[in-house]
């Protein structure tokens, strides 16, 4: 297995100083591990903070910036940061006015999430959470872990940070990021599994011929293995997965997403494909993003999310935005 | 009577093992985790290690605070939280004594114990590390070896179980089949303390 690194240990630290040179604009803590958008804290503003395992760039420090995140933990590789980087965060992002850690569900996530919160409130900071749980692939019981969280994690952190942007409260910005999160659903479709750093070959055997259907971002398996399917087909599954779930009876934000390793020229049929099934299906697509936003190392496939949107979260996801990984507007 | 000596041996070979075992650790970890389970925790454990070299705790209760705290601030994932609270947990039942008796470990390491099934959620049978950990301490009354048993044989018996939490609960049943990869680093832990004590 080739890659580009020094050693396994080192691939985060530099891929932070590399952060550092090509985004002046953003504070990047190479030691402590933490980027934090260079004005911070700004005043009368809720800070967003959010983190979770590398490999999933630009996912989250990508988009730390004006109109989304104020600051970004990154962990290990698929490894969730330990608390006293997003206590660090929270300190520095915190204007007063409180902070709110936008969490993916997996269980490291969360306990390191819950840990800091304590921690904050021990220091006079008042944190809010909200969970993204939005992969429909992952069924909801008592006797699980329930859903995973994945690419609902770019609306809610681009919707949640233009509230936060607008000047809104805590409890309204913790308020919108919930109805984001619950008004998304996800589906993803690997055609090869990745491989980590740390292990320096494929996190799991995927034969030539055979993809798996509703997969996460950490080089897990999916429910379910299959023949190769055509882009077609592929796009019948996912929409069908995750139309049944929503139910959208609104406009829906798109996110074709690539997991890392799968070419635009593909995203973009398999695109087209997306909006045949979702008209054939009578959604209507209000905005559309097509590209690698939350990404498994070098995992070839991609993951579908919707996301239903009212006037206020679609006038909110249109508002600017400058981070690495997305812009518009500004 | 066991004194901080002893849980600072029960510490360093812990990291030797995890050492050794850290590539075992991640292949477990790769069919139904993410393949980081033994790098993660080799890195806590050598913190741990550091730590310990550097600002020795006098009692058996300080060992295992400091332990714990350096495994939550340097691990992540659901590993760091997880250890870091059994042996915090452990160490502050443990209190400020400066020697324990076996007993008294057994008593504290149950409430650390406790402690994880209350933060993860999980119970016996739901292929964690609690399925080591629990036999683990039911045995320790008896030996510190026969909890390595008990440890070891509660690991192995993952193996046919369908996971109910953590990352491998998303695998449904396609997590049967595979022996859990904390079971396995928790039972590390546990032949720590037979190493410990030179039996």
């Amino acid at each position: 297995m080739k890659m580009l690194i020094n050693v396994p240990e080192s691939v985060v630290a530099d891929a932070l100083r590399g952060m550092a040179a090509a985004h002046p604009e953003l504070t990047v803590d190479v030691e402590n591990r933490v980027i934090v958008r260079r004005d911070a804290p700004v005043a009368g503003q809720v800070g967003l903070v959010s983190g979770g395992g590398s490999g999933h760039e630009p996912l989250h420090g990508g988009f730390v910036g004006p109109g989304m995140l104020s600051a970004a933990c990154p962990g290990e590789v698929f490894t969730s940061p330990v608390p006293d980087q997003m206590l660090r965060a929270a300190a520095a992002v915190d204007s007063g006015a409180g902070v709110l850690f936008i969490v993916k569900n997996y269980t490291g996530d969360v306990l390191n999430f819950d840990m800091a919160a304590e921690l904050a409130e021990d220091e006079g900071i008042q944190v809010a959470k909200v969970l993204v749980n939005d992969d429909v692939a992952v069924t909801d019981s008592l006797y699980t872990a329930g859903r995973r969280g994945t690419g609902a994690t770019l609306f809610v952190e681009k919707i949640a940070g233009a509230a936060a942007a607008e000047g809104m409260p805590l409890e309204r910005v913790e308020a919108i990021a919930r109805q984001v999160n619950e008004s998304s659903r996800s589906f993803g479709i690997a055609l090869s599994a990745c491989s980590t750093p740390a292990k320096g070959s494929p996190t799991f055997d995927l034969p030539p011929g055979e993809l798996e259907l509703g997969i996460g971002i950490h080089g897990e398996p999916g429910r379910e293995r299959r023949a190769m399917m055509t882009s077609g087909e592929i796009a019948e599954a996912a929409v069908e997965a995750v139309v049944e779930d929503l139910q959208p009876r609104n406009p829906v934000l798109v996110l074709v997403n690539g997991m890392g390793a799968t070419p635009l020229l593909e995203l973009y049929g398999f695109n087209a494909e997306v909006h045949r099934v979702l008209a054939q299906r009578g959604v209507a697509v209000a905005r559309v993003l097509v590209g690698n936003y939350v990404t498994s190392l070098d995992m070839a496939g991609a993951s579908l999310t919707l996301c239903q949107v009212d006037e206020e979260l679609l006038r909110l996801y249109d508002a600017p935005v400058s981070t690495p990984g997305l812009r518009w507007g500004m | 009577m066991l004194d901080a000596a002893f849980f600072r041996r029960w510490m360093t070979v812990t990291a030797a093992s995890v050492d050794r075992e850290a590539e075992r650790l991640t292949a477990l970890d790769s069919p139904i985790g993410d393949a980081d389970h033994g790098s993660n925790l080799q890195r806590g454990f050598r913190a741990v290690t550091a730590a310990l070299e550097k600002e020795p705790p006098g009692t058996p209760g300080g060992v295992l605070t400091l332990a714990g705290r350096q495994l939550i601030s340097t691990v992540g994932g659901a590993s760091g939280p997880l250890y870091g609270t059994l042996l915090r947990r452990t160490g502050k039942a443990l209190g400020d004594a400066g020697e324990v008796s076996a007993e008294q470990l057994a008593e504290a390491l149950r409430a650390g114990v406790d402690a994880v099934m209350t933060l993860g959620g999980a119970a016996p049978g739901d292929k964690t590390m609690i399925d080591a950990l629990v036999p683990a301490v039911d045995a320790l009354g008896n030996s510190f070896t026969a909890a390595r048993t008990a440890a070891e044989e509660g690991a192995v018996a993952t193996t046919p179980l369908q996971a109910r939490k953590g990352r491998a609960s998303y695998l449904g049943e396609r997590s049967i089949g595979h022996q859990d990869p904390g079971a396995t680093s928790a039972a590390l832990l546990i032949a720590g303390l037979v190493e410990a004590a030179g039996e």
